[in-house]
């Protein structure tokens, strides 16, 4: 009785504990790849990027600090990110594929986000991969509340 | 007894299982950053290798004879600059190239071709052009480079604050200003631009050694490129 408790705690966080270290690896991916494409690719990033780099970057930062020791209000604090940046991306891929009509997009002049420097098998640009990335880290902090709430 | 043993156990295993997390973490994290850092390598060397296949197409853009030049025609490096009257950067490199040629004289030769990306500043160039005709287009060049923060303040310029400055220079203005709507300056404007285009110049001063760009932008970048020109053919 007295062992079995606690071990069957820790495997549980240990659980979640890995759920949120993936969350922490893409995002770690995703904002080295962001610095890769405008810092040494040159591509200049757009407004809709930058909105969601002012997500994605600091969520690097918040996810390690709920990994060491554990935390399990991770869950309360990372998603609101994730959230913000994945309507963003959203709204991005969506302007890009032409459903959010052009005169809405906040960006007519300087660097203009319908443009795709990148397109990768002929759908994944630059705003597709943030969604992707957004949308999992989103999932990933999901299952971590489902799992920290048994 | 036992229990405390099991207890004992169970910390370890804890403390095991934390040390294990942070080696996870740490070695992902370097992971991370080392195919990052591999990759600014790897896509830097791919660069390199486009930019010098490229340089051979680049020299079409690169030799023509419109454009205003110092050095000798025989010179077997040619260092091609697109430059815009307007930009301070510009201007802080022309005493710099001047260097590089007194460093390497009848080696090099310099063209100089215009991007006038500045609001206003192909106004500027069609004077450079106007005063070449009267053989005065260095001096003007050097007058208008050096005046540069009068008659551009804000990034933009000013045609009327440009006169005053040429005053000196013993031009004939009142040509300058007729001839300087000319439309073989217009063809030189335009031809310009789009070799810049073609070149993909987006920024300036640009430079080409023999047709390459400098692989990033700097004077020590610049040196090195000319540098390793001249080593090659001399």
């Amino acid at each position: 009785m007295n062992t079995g408790e606690p071990k069957g705690q820790d495997r549980s966080s240990d659980g979640a504990w890995t759920l949120v270290f993936l969350a922490w690896l893409i995002a770690g991916a995703s904002t080295l790849g962001a610095l890769f494409l405008s810092q040494v690719m040159d591509i200049v990033p757009c407004v809709l990027c930058w909105y969601q780099r002012i997500f994605m970057f600091p969520l690097v930062f918040v996810l390690a600090a709920g990994l060491f020791p554990f935390d399990a209000r991770i869950v309360r604090y990372a998603p609101p990110l994730a959230v913000a940046g994945w309507t963003i991306a959203l709204f991005h891929v969506l302007l890009v594929a032409g459903i959010v009509p052009e005169t809405i997009r906040p960006c007519a002049q300087g660097i203009p986000c319908k443009d795709q420097p990148i397109e990768w098998f002929g759908f994944l640009t630059i705003p597709s991969l943030s969604l992707i990335a957004f949308s999992l880290i989103g999932l990933l902090l999901l299952l971590t509340y489902f799992k920290v709430s048994k | 007894m036992k229990k405390r043993v099991q207890v004992n156990k169970d910390v370890q295993i804890k403390k095991e299982g934390i040390q294990l997390k942070k080696t996870i973490f740490i070695g992902s994290a370097v992971l991370l950053v080392l195919v990052f850092v591999i990759g600014i390598f790897l896509y830097e060397r791919d660069r390199l290798d486009r930019s010098a296949k490229a340089a051979g197409q680049n020299l079409t853009f690169l030799a023509r004879a419109h454009a205003p030049g110092l050095g000798p025609a025989e010179a077997k490096v040619h260092l091609v600059e697109f430059f815009d009257p307007a930009c301070g950067t510009c201007r802080e490199f022309y005493p710099l190239v001047k260097d590089l040629l007194k460093a390497n004289r009848d080696k090099i030769r310099l063209s100089l071709r215009y991007a006038p990306f500045h609001a206003g500043s192909d106004n500027v160039v069609r004077i450079l052009e106007a005063a070449r005709k009267q053989d005065k287009f260095w001096e003007t060049l050097e007058t208008v480079l050096a005046s540069q923060p009068y008659w551009a303040p804000n990034h933009k310029a000013e045609l009327e604050f440009v006169w005053p400055q040429l005053k000196n220079l013993g031009l004939d203005l009142e040509r300058i200003k007729r001839d300087m709507y000319a439309p073989e300056i217009d063809r030189v404007i335009t031809q310009d631009l789009a070799d810049a285009k073609a070149l993909n110049v987006t920024m300036t001063p640009e430079f080409f050694v023999n047709g390459r760009p400098l692989p990033s932008f700097g004077y020590e970048q610049l040196k090195k490129l000319v540098d390793s020109a001249v080593a090659k053919v001399y």
